[in-house]
């Protein structure tokens, strides 16, 4: 058998896992394992300019390709630099393995120079975590981290590697094993076919069906099982902010977004159901509202790979613990078996009332001709000058819901953002993630000048590695949802939510060798997206000004039901 | 209502981490908790009780089931069990007192396992609520100090937790 080093073990099993790249920062605790990565040229490391866009970088790749992300940073500060990447995936199930090196194993609690304890620090923000605490251990360590990051619910994994452990001096036998088996961990392979069948009976006698969508649909791989059930049964299909895309965007049987940020019909269709059929969907609060208010007069079938999910915030009528595909898979045949079909006369009516819902235009805003130009076109011009092809990743405030809103996604992975932790300064690494994923697809981030400053360090990385990132900076020169919460509940005092320097970043994304551009006026923004997206392989900085007093609208009422919604600064439901 | 739950864990360095914290992270309660390897050195097994609706202790079981090291838990509340907590107990015995702790001791079935001319150490076994029982019955006044084990707990007849 080869005999290895515990760090030349760690760069074989990335390649024995077939890992293209690994974003990271060395550091004291890892130098061994960089110097064993240098020695080989199967995976490529990425070098960021902080350790948490390493993360975000993983995440973006392991995101846009449904292939975990890998992360390598050192002991201490390297390490809690990561912590909020982990969180991040951890929130949106985002497979993703991080590689912490550690201090030799006999300093651990001396409080030696860059210690920490990272396995306690994570434990709460990753899906399991290792302490390799014999270089033995290794290939078996880091076979059980990939399978446990990327079956059932996914999710980052944590192992931490004290330097001692990857000495290069030390050899040991070298096998990656074949099949992983753990007794303490079996993740669900199959829903419950009773479960199934009584969920397909439901939505036969369903008169005002609605289908609700979220990301794990995209994670478990089952758009297209998830679009052909819709258009088989002909029920209104509506997305969270984690699943657009998993159902076309364009297509008429989309309601759009529901939600805190969701399209009208989306929450009058949802509030007036009488069966919801969920998929991959948590429930959570930014979609319930006040959850004894939800939906009243609901039957709801839950399908989730997380039993823990299921009935967490509103009781499920129908569980189903299953992974999304397969069970998709065995409701479209139990449909084929029950031979029935929905109730046609009562769907016609429930869509002549969803086209109702329609027509009010929740999604509307008023442009001024002469004033400022309002944020919304700029996601409008970003969808025609991309021709709603781009993978658009984006960063967390009103940019994002604009981003959410108005570009219409028609496949899964395509719109990439930090939905469940809302981590600012996500959009640009996590775009450079997509781009190492796709060097030939068009990436745009959507960002605005508050996000974008958390992580601008990376424009040094996308230099490096010629990285063709289009950022869309939506400038309204404030922290535009703070701003929109202070002027709605907090009698308009913006405290802190202006910022009164902001860089000259046309002259920034030279200073770090890119292009930059400046757009103030509405007629020069699509002539200036064209030829931004023109320049195929250069970083492209667009500084867009916009109206800074631009609201996001619908928005939902606070503690009220699903219909509860502000559709613009003066008229409500 | 109060819960019992027993959990077979892989006996491996912060395993009992991932459980604790898995309570705090959430906002759970944890009453009492006891933990020592089982006759299969690889395995842990931990007691805790707590405290929570049927909805609540779903959660936490879905939660703790969901943490790679628990092999396998139950809800020993959901049927008949055995319930046993260990109680060492320092308690003042002088004058017309010391013959009263005694016959207290007597009737609750403790043993007295140390004593000097003023002090009784009392072991005693049973259910929480006994543990209480003994504690009210001696009066609070007269007790110095208490050491309790946290409950252990086992299902009756022939169901087991195990692998």
């Amino acid at each position: 058998m080869e005999m290895l080093s515990g760090a030349e073990m760690v760069v074989r099993a990335l390649q024995d896992e077939g890992v293209e790249y690994i974003f990271g920062y060395p550091g004291g605790s890892v130098l061994h394992i960089y110097d064993a990565l240098f020695q080989q040229d199967k995976v490529s490391h990425i070098l960021v300019r902080h350790e948490q866009a390493a993360t975000h970088a993983a995440d973006g790749y392991a995101r846009a390709t449904g292939k975990p992300g890998v992360v390598m940073v050192t002991s201490g500060p390297g390490a809690t630099n990561a912590i909020t990447g982990l969180a991040t995936a951890f929130m949106d199930s985002i497979p993703m393995i991080v590689l912490s090196g550690q201090v030799r194993s006999d300093w651990i609690g001396d409080d030696a120079f860059q210690e920490t304890d990272m396995i306690g620090v994570s434990r709460p923000v990753v899906k399991h975590s290792f302490m390799v605490r014999d270089a033995k251990d290794i290939p078996e360590i880091m076979k059980k981290a990939f399978y446990i990051a990327t079956t059932g619910r996914p999710g980052p994994v944590l192992i931490d590697i004290p330097k001692d452990q990857t000495a290069p001096n030390v050899k040991n036998p070298y096998e990656y094993p074949k099949k992983v088996k753990m007794r303490s961990y079996a993740p669900v392979s199959r829903g419950h076919s009773g479960q199934i069948r009584k969920a397909v009976e439901e939505l036969m006698k369903a008169k005002r069906p609605v289908i609700y969508a979220g990301g794990g649909v995209i994670q478990g791989e089952g758009s297209e099982l998830l679009t052909k059930l819709a258009h088989r049964l002909n029920f209104p299909v509506t997305n969270t902010l984690m699943g657009l895309g998993c159902f076309p965007g364009t297509d008429p049987q989309n309601v759009g977004m529901l939600g805190m940020h969701g399209t009208y019909e989306a929450n009058m269709t949802m509030h007036s159901s009488d069966v919801i059929l969920a998929v991959g969907a948590r429930l959570d609060d930014r979609v319930t509202n006040n959850v004894k208010k939800f939906c009243p007069g609901a039957k709801i079938i839950h399908i989730d790979i997380d039993p823990a999910t299921i009935s967490k915030n509103i009781m499920a009528h129908i569980p189903i613990v299953g992974p999304v595909h397969q069970v998709l898979e065995e409701m479209l045949s139990a449909l084929d078996e029950h031979g029935g079909e929905p109730d046609q006369k009562a769907l016609e009516r429930w869509w002549e009332e969803i086209e109702g819902w329609r027509k009010v235009h929740g999604m509307r805003y008023e442009t001024n001709e002469n004033g400022p130009m309002k944020p919304q076109q700029v996601v409008e011009a970003l969808y025609k000058a991309t021709g709603g092809d781009a993978y658009v990743t984006s960063d967390v405030g009103q940019h994002q819901m604009f981003a959410a809103q108005y570009y219409k996604y028609d496949k899964p992975r395509r719109w990439i953002n930090s939905g469940g932790l809302g981590t600012m300064g996500f959009g640009l690494p996590a775009a450079m993630g997509v781009q190492f994923a796709f060097p030939d697809a068009t990436v745009a981030c959507v960002t605005g000048e508050g996000s974008i400053q958390m992580n601008i360090q990376e424009l040094s990385t996308c230099l490096q590695y010629g990285l063709p990132v289009k950022i869309i900076n939506i400038n309204n020169q404030a922290l535009g949802m703070v701003r929109q919460w202070q002027d709605m509940q907090y009698g308009g005092r913006h405290s802190q939510s202006y910022m009164e320097s902001l860089p000259d970043f046309v002259a920034l994304a030279e200073a770090y060798g890119h292009v930059g551009m400046k757009v103030t006026k509405f007629e020069d923004l699509e002539g200036a997206m064209n030829e931004a997206f023109a320049l195929k392989d250069r970083l492209v900085f667009m500084d867009i000004y916009v109206d800074p007093t631009e609201h996001v609208y619908p928005m939902q009422i606070a503690d009220g039901s699903m219909r509860d919604m502000w559709l613009s600064k003066t008229e409500r439901t | 209502m109060r819960r019992i739950i027993s959990i077979l864990m892989e006996n491996e360095p912060g395993a009992l981490s991932r459980v604790i914290g898995l309570f705090s992270q959430r906002g759970y309660n944890i009453e009492s908790l006891s933990v020592a390897p089982t006759e299969d050195s690889t395995l842990s097994r931990l007691t805790l009780t707590t405290f929570g609706n049927d909805l609540k202790i779903e959660q936490i079981t879905k939660h703790l089931n969901k943490l790679i090291e628990v092999v396998k838990l139950v809800d020993l509340t959901e049927g008949a069990h055995i319930e046993r907590e260990l109680m060492l107990i320092k308690v003042k015995a002088t004058g017309a007192q010391r013959a009263e702790v005694k016959r207290s001791v007597d009737i609750f079935r403790g043993q007295i396992v140390d004593v000097t001319s003023t002090v009784y150490t009392i072991q005693l076994t049973g259910a929480s609520d006994k543990l209480d029982a003994f504690i009210g019955a001696i009066g609070e006044t007269q007790v110095l100090e208490v050491v309790r084990s946290g409950v252990s707990g086992i299902s009756r007849g022939e169901k087991v937790l195990s692998l």
